[in-house]
């Protein structure tokens, strides 16, 4: 089986790795590199549940053919939290009750991330546009858009 | 605003009947496992990592229904990274039904298809693999010489004459209740006079509701690895933990106590990962390779053989009089429960037990099917049971409304049950709250009902006549004469409360199981045809292109077959968990 | 076996890679690609990617513009020379679909996908091949399907006057969902009346395609509920469209009109 090395950055540490002949980055994240954080919900690119963030945008890691991060930066739920303190994400989840069984979280929270990066104050449109890839069977989405909104206004104050 | 705040507790209505000290409901609780879920932590099955595992994919019926002539593995067993080939004759015990854990029903679905195959998606093989590549390789390499045979999609034709036989373990094509019926029954009043008498209008309706998908955003899986002392872990995501344990002891015919299973941290379930499919096959193949194994689903297989909610149809008769009061409602229900029981047996007993809904009716009967059809079979999912014809109740209620020319809200109310009304499968309810449900809901949608209906109360106006258990009809209709002689006879039903005739609701179950194939063989069975089962992780750099030559395979046998029906791993009887004890 | 993967540093050798080959695929954005290599499908072993930088330009040529085949959706939209075509990318998938699904790719996706290609044709596009020649997309596509596609390295695309271009995806999720149809029309006007219209579908057909018949009755007419009568008549004239689980064929055809007239009049809905 041809086997090819790979390099990237995953949440700020180099990583290299060798990947099989069409594997995807959700894989080679999971089973090569151990971080656990992006889970797998279809591998059809219809979930969301695999969100990660390669040069800041959101990709399906599902999707992503392993050898196209190369030399390029992937992040994962793993490197939202700075040091011991959570993301303001995280932190807005979990009060606002966004989370049920936990499994389209990652995902959420890294689509919810990528949007904050580019619209710290976004609107509620633009809430429900950034997570219209992501698909939660639990929640009925109303928490989660909260809880977006409360992180956005999380962020600002600790800005301030 | 966030979504807590829209809760309005109405603590103004039954106020005397509990201390007002909640602590807890009504607030806002954080999950215990929040903080797993936010950073990503929570342990999913397939969030722990074994060296050397290895992958299954199943071999799939593309048919409906057809006989399985010849599966020619032969070619699929030499391509690269191919570990092993588990066919039906390697399950030990290839037979079962999910509830035969508290005795409720027959075996009546392999593991692995054998001789023909009754739904699409149906398993007939399952590979192993280094990797899910070779896999999906070796699936597709999997020969398999099908027979096509006639199929049948819908419950009502399936019971026609002439039908294909879906499930020869049931050669009507229906559950048979109690060994005795060809459908649940249920029997209060008598509801043919009602419907003759001449001050009633008679309201039909006919309702149906498709399968329905739980759709879990993780899909169903386990890993399966050999521990130590001949044990197998097993991290699943089952939702019904000790299910899916009892039924990997029973398939693969060993004791529970050498299964390790852990659970509890599911995708979603939603009733979707009850049928414990996945752990039997997972362990299967770690006994037969030594090695970790992850058997999980793909999104389009969860789809097509995830096991929905299945298909209902319902038709409702009420005899109304020109007040209002619904004197009589007959209800016949067809269940499509697929080609195998699973859960749609209890799903049918449920439904029985929630008739006619939440409303005082002195006449009620029931005859509900319990079909089974080449569909992907049903199981459970949120209120399965009542789903369903909690639709087609509360569509006809409207109908009887629009009929008789009064408010939904105000017909609904008329008919209510109120505390101390006897209800259908006779006990007396109590707590009931429809009619200030009714009230709330009309007050918040701005729905003007008449005062004196505004005025009614569950509290006042029950019991009286309306506790009284009529004097019923019953029949024989549906009665299985032809029931195999093999199979003892039914306890008599438990005692119902005078004046009753006892025909209504579950009977006592016979306490042995009813079908089963022969024991397994007493001959000592050959040596497993595999490694030691040790966990032997693969060199990672192994060059994995060599092709083998490697003996054919011989079915597998436990070594040590389990006696099994002395002590069955958490056996209940179906009795003490539903049905006739009385509360 | 297993797969393998090539990749190349120019389009042009990816080209001949691709065009020598039979058990191939060309990698895009990967979407459709990768998830056929998830479910494993057996009719490649090889995936060939380019890592040409020509590949995600963006160039105005005269009064076209060239999109280079490697531009995704989410750089349609950034882009401040695209502006006109940023509704049809957006309606692409959701967000991280749309940081990877490229504009090469849109153009091979199977029906009900295609949204962003719909546009394209009916801006007159032309794919550029790896060795330079041109092809019209309604040809591009007539050819789909039957033997191995060519690599396209950008399409040139008009560049429609302010407000001659207008867009709609009809979903019956939204915001993202799959379409039930889309309609793209180029309306060019002459002293307020319409010259030369090109209309396009996506979801009505196995592949984007024009429709002739609209755009006949367009012509010389005004933008008002008289002017568009015919051509909202003609919507679904001859049209064979595709039944699937979003929508039954007798839907497609008895919704066209409806979101065509919308489309053409700019109301809501
Ligand atoms: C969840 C989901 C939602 C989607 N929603 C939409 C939608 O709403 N609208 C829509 O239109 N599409 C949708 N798609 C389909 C797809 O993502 C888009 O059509 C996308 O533009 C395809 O581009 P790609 O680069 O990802 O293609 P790839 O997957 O890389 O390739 C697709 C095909 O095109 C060929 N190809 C790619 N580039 C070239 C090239 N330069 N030259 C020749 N052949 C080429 C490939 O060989 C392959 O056959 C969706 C897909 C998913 C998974
Ligand atoms: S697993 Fe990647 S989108 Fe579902
Ligand atoms: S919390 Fe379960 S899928 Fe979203």
């Amino acid at each position: 089986m041809a086997r090819t090395p790979v390099e990237f950055r995953l949440n700020g540490a180099e990583k290299a790795v060798f990947v099989e002949g069409g594997a995807n980055l959700l894989d080679v994240l999971r089973r090569g590199l151990g971080d656990m954080t992006p889970k797998y919900g279809c591998g059809q690119g219809t979930c969301g549940t695999c969100t990660v963030l390669v040069d800041g945008r959101p990709q399906l890691a599902c999707l992503t053919l392993a050898e196209t991060v190369a030399g390029r930066e992937v992040r994962t739920v793993a490197g939202l939290p700075d040091g011991a303190e959570l993301h303001p994400l995280q932190d807005a989840f979990m009060e606002n009750f966004a989370a049920q069984c936990g499994y389209c979280t990652p995902g959420m929270l890294m689509a919810a991330a990528a949007l904050l990066e580019r619209r710290p104050d976004p609107s509620r449109e633009e809430v429900v546009e950034a997570i219209s890839g992501n698909i939660c069977r639990c929640t009925g989405y109303e928490p989660i858009i909260a809880a977006i909104l409360d992180a956005a206004q999380r962020r600002r104050r600790r800005a301030s | 605003m966030s979504s807590q705040t829209r809760v309005e507790l109405r603590k103004d209505l039954f106020a005397d009947e509990r201390d007002d000290n909640l602590n807890e409901i009504g607030r806002p609780t954080a999950r215990q496992d929040i903080l797993g879920h936010v950073t990503g932590r929570s342990p999913f099955f397939d969030d722990h990592q074994f060296d050397g595992l290895l992958h299954m994919r199943c071999v799939r019926s593309p048919h409906h229904h057809a006989r399985i002539r010849r599966i020619d593995i032969a070619a699929a067993e030499r391509m690269p990274g191919v570990r092993r080939i588990i066919l039906g004759r390697d399950v030990p015990h290839n037979l079962n039904t999910l509830l035969s854990l508290i005795d409720f029903g027959r075996d009546d679905e392999p593991l692995l298809a054998t001789g023909k195959v009754s739904y699409v998606g149906e398993a007939v093989a399952a590979v192993i693999a280094e990797t899910e590549r070779q896999a999906r390789d070796a699936v597709a390499a999997v020969r398999v010489d099908w027979e096509v045979l006639p199929h049948v999609l819908d419950p009502e034709e399936a019971l026609a004459p002439g039908a294909p036989i879906v499930n020869e373990t049931w050669p009507r094509n229906v559950f048979e209740y109690h060994d005795k019926y060809t459908h649940q029954k249920l029997r209060f009043g008598d509801v043919e006079r009602a419907f003759a008498r001449p001050d009633v209008e008679i309201v039909e309706g006919r309702y149906q509701m498709s399968p329905i998908e739980q759709a879990p955003t993780e899909t169903c899986g386990a890993i399966a690895a050999p521990e130590t002392n001949g044990r197998y872990v097993c991290h699943t995501s089952t939702q019904a933990l000790f299910f899916s344990l009892g039924t990997t002891a029973k398939l693969l015919d060993m004791p529970s106590s050498r299964l390790h299973f852990i659970g509890g941290t599911v995708g979603g379930g939603f009733g979707g990962k009850v049928d414990s499919l996945h752990e039997p096959l997972a362990v299967l193949g770690a006994i037969l390779t030594g090695a970790p194994v992850k058997y999980i689903w793909d999104r389009a297989e969860e789809m097509q053989v995830g096991a929905p909610r299945g298909a209902e149809r319902w038709y409702l008769k009420d005899a109304v009089t020109r007040d209002g009061r619904i004197v009589a409602r007959r209800f016949r229900g067809y269940f499509d429960c697929g080609a195998y029981t699973r859960l749609s047996s209890y799903a049918v007993q449920k439904a029985t037990g929630h008739l006619p809904g939440p409303y005082t009716i002195e006449n009620v009967s029931s005859d509900v099917y319990c079909v089974f059809t080449n569909r992907t079979p049903a199981t459970a999912m949120r209120g399965f049971g009542i789903t369903g014809v909690d639709f087609a109740i509360e569509c006809h209620m409207d109908k009887v409304a629009e009929r008789v020319g009064l408010d939904p809200i105000e017909l609904r109310i008329l008919n209510a049950y109120r505390d101390g009304d006897m209800k259908a499968h006779r006990r007396l309810a109590k707590n009931t709250a429809l009619i200030e449900c009714c009230q709330v809901a009309a007050e918040k949608a701005g729905w003007p009902i008449r005062p004196e209906f505004a005025a009614m109360s569950s509290l006042t106006g029950g019991g009286g006549d309306r506790a009284a258990i009529p004097e019923t009809v019953t029949d024989e209709e549906g009665r299985v004469d032809g029931t195999p002689a093999a199979r003892p006879a039914p306890r008599p039903a438990a005692p119902a409360p005078a004046p009753a005739p006892a025909t209504a609701s579950t009977s006592a179950r016979p306490a042995a199981p009813a079908t089963r194939p022969a024991a397994p063989p007493a001959t000592p069975p050959a040596a497993p045809p595999v490694a030691p089962p040790v966990s032997a992780p693969a060199p990672a750099a192994a060059p994995a292109e060599r092709p083998q030559e490697r003996p054919a395979q011989k079915p597998y046998q436990p070594q040590e077959p389990f006696t099994r029906g002395v002590k069955k791993p958490g056996a209940h009887r179906f009795s003490s968990l539903s049905g006739t004890r009385r509360r | 076996m297993g797969l393998t993967v090539e990749t190349y540093a120019s389009a042009a050798e990816a080209a001949r890679a691709l065009a020598a080959a039979q058990d191939a695929r060309y990698l895009g954005g990967g979407t459709l690609v990768m998830r056929a290599v998830n479910y494993g499908d057996q009719s490649f072993r090889r995936i060939l990617r380019a890592t040409d930088p020509a590949l995600g330009r963006i160039a105005a040529q005269g009064g076209r513009i060239s999109v280079g085949a490697g531009v995704t959706m989410a750089e349609i939209t950034e882009s401040r020379e695209l502006g006109f075509l940023a509704p049809a990318a957006r309606a692409v998938g959701g967000p991280a679909i749309r940081s990877m699904a490229t504009v090469g790719g849109n153009l091979f996706a199977a029906h009900p996908y295609g949204d962003l290609a719909a546009a394209l044709l009916a801006l007159d596009g032309r794919a550029v091949l790896a060795d330079g020649r041109e092809q019209a997309l309604d040809e591009l596509f007539a050819a789909r399907g039957r033997g191995q596609q060519p690599l396209v390295t950008a399409v040139t695309i008009a560049r429609p006057e302010r407000g001659a271009f207008r867009f709609r995806k009809v979903s019956r999720v939204k915001p993202k969902g799959v379409s039930v149809m889309s309609i793209a029309a180029w309306l060019p006007r002459s002293g307020g009346r319409i010259a030369g219209a090109r209309v396009a579908y996506g979801a009505m057909g196995p592949t984007p395609r024009r429709v002739p018949r609209v755009e006949q009755a367009l012509e010389g007419r005004t933008l008002d509920a008289a002017g568009v009568q015919a051509a909202v008549a003609a919507a679904a004239e001859g049209l064979d469209p595709p039944e699937d689980a979003i929508a039954s064929a007798w839907y497609r055809r008895a919704v066209a009109p409806v979101h065509l007239r919308r489309l053409l009049l700019e109301e809501d809905g």
